[in-house]
């Protein structure tokens, strides 16, 4: 087994979290999927520490990201697969 | 594993069992607190309890203040108490409750008498309790006598993938033998509100939640004069890769594991409905929840960080534990168990339920925790409004 870069909880989620110190950019990550325990990868574009999230899927403004296979709050900027995904990106639905 | 059977507490007269034998020394009001810090000063074996509330409170804010201070008082981890007020009536009030309880009690008013007299006979009072108190042994009790509550604080994402679900497999083993439990924090559940609400065990449990979520949620955005993702998450959420409240909600969730819960509590009510898990109202401020579970007589407490909050409670045991990593490291004299190899897969959740049940047994049998250590006896009053 690889050693786990990046952990995403359920299937449907187009988000995984960084379990490592920190990836650094243009690194090959290995993801594992925590609900169905399969893996994938994915190539980061940023640097992104530990426990920060790395987008899984290219996004568009306005877009939903989910975790956990739920909605965690909207993208208010477009966000490219492998980059990080933060406060910069992403806010609340709920206030 | 086998789960062990029983732990080593105190039985107590009206039947609970408390993992401490504490002799406390309670103030009734903020300017009884010096007095009562020099009785603990005087007596070993006992401490006193200050805080800053306790004059001219009414109403719903004022019942609370009672709820809060007689529930402590009658907590079983409290073997016996010695309360005191400026005033005789409230101070009656507080004895006479805890009395029903069957544990020693008695109750020192300060006005007519002053501190030197009432630190004199409070004194007198508390050497007795403490030297009694001081003979009373451990016996086995069934696990069933444990009451857990369980709040997360200082999140971050390693919460939600390895401490609060480890939390949640400790729930999901240790429901079915009988224990109480008990989560809080209405306001950190927004965003997972509906999904939470589906876990009520009866349509009354259910359309009770949402009416408490809704009724805490309208509160805050009545009061909220900026934009809230300031302060949920906080600061140390979002340094911890937390962007939106939802994600925390979701993280945060984790710890009943697949639980479903019987009632929703008032805070620092005690549950009536026998064992299982209760939700109970409460801000999702570590002090104020806290003190909230252990006034509605939760024994022990587990308290998983990601980012490291080191809270600790007057009278629960707090057991910590971190699926961080660099916490568990740095931050190590605060971690009474590390589940951090849940990220690197070299420990799966079943394991960290298992070495979490055996934590808190250790603790419940007497094994001090970090918190307790490293002297954390936080005890904050839940305030409804100010005082008249």
């Amino acid at each position: 087994m690889a050693d786990t870069d990046i952990i995403i909880h359920d299937e449907k989620d187009n988000v995984g979290v960084v379990v490592i110190e920190k990836i650094t950019s243009n690194q090959d990550c290995n993801c594992w999927i925590m609900e169905n325990d399969k893996s994938v990868t994915i190539q980061s574009k940023n640097e992104i520490p530990l426990g920060h999230k790395i987008a899984m899927i290219d996004f568009k403004e306005g877009d939903t990201i989910l975790k956990y296979g739920h909605d965690i709050g909207k993208v208010v900027k477009d966000i490219k697969k492998g980059e990080h995904v933060h406060v910069h990106n992403v806010k609340t639905k709920k206030w | 594993m086998e789960i062990p059977k029983s732990f080593l507490g105190f039985k107590r007269e009206n039947g609970r069992v408390g993992t401490r034998n504490h002799v406390v020394i309670l103030p009734v009001d903020d300017i009884s607190n010096a007095c009562a810090e020099a009785v603990a000063n005087n007596i070993k074996g006992t401490f006193a309890i200050p805080h800053a509330y306790g004059r001219l409170q009414f109403g719903a804010d004022l019942e609370l203040f009672f709820d809060t201070m007689i529930g402590t008082g009658k907590n079983p981890n409290v073997a016996a108490c010695v309360v005191i007020g400026i005033e005789p009536k409230w101070t009656k009030r507080i004895v006479e409750a805890i009395a029903k309880t069957g544990k020693p009690v008695e109750g020192f008013s300060i006005e007519g008498a002053g501190d030197i007299k009432t630190i004199m006979t409070a004194s007198k009072k508390a050497q007795e309790f403490s030297q009694w108190a001081s003979e009373k042994q451990r016996e086995e009790c069934p696990l069933s006598d444990l009451w857990i509550s369980v709040k997360c604080g200082e999140s971050d994402t390693t919460s939600g993938m390895a401490a609060n679900p480890a939390v949640g497999n400790l729930m999901d083993k240790l429901e079915p033998l009988g224990v109480h439990l008990c989560f809080g924090e209405t306001s950190e559940l927004t965003g997972a509100e509906k999904v939470c609400a589906t876990r009520g065990s009866t349509p009354e449990a259910q359309k009770k939640f949402m009416k408490t979520w809704s009724d805490y949620n309208d509160f805050i955005l009545k009061e909220a004069t900026n934009d809230l993702s300031e302060s949920q998450p906080t600061a140390g959420n979002i340094a911890g890769g937390l962007t939106t409240i939802e994600e925390k909600a979701f993280g945060n969730f984790q710890k009943i594991g697949s639980r479903k819960f019987i009632d929703v509590l008032t805070p620092a009510e005690e549950p009536k409905k026998g064992p299982g898990l209760y939700f109970m109202d409460t801000s999702s401020a570590a002090g104020e929840c806290l003190t909230l579970q252990a006034a509605a007589g939760f024994n022990i407490h587990l308290f998983p960080t990601g980012q490291g909050n080191i809270i600790g409670n007057a009278i629960e045991p707090v057991v910590k534990l971190t699926g961080n990593p660099s916490t568990a490291v740095n931050m190590k004299e605060h971690i009474d168990l590390d589940v951090s190899k849940i990220l690197k897969r070299e420990m799966n959740m079943d394991q960290a339920g298992d070495e979490l049940i055996n934590t808190t047994i250790r603790a419940a049998s007497g094994r001090l925790t970090c918190a307790e250590v490293l002297g954390h006896k936080e005890f904050i009053m839940t305030k409804l409004f100010r005082s008249a």
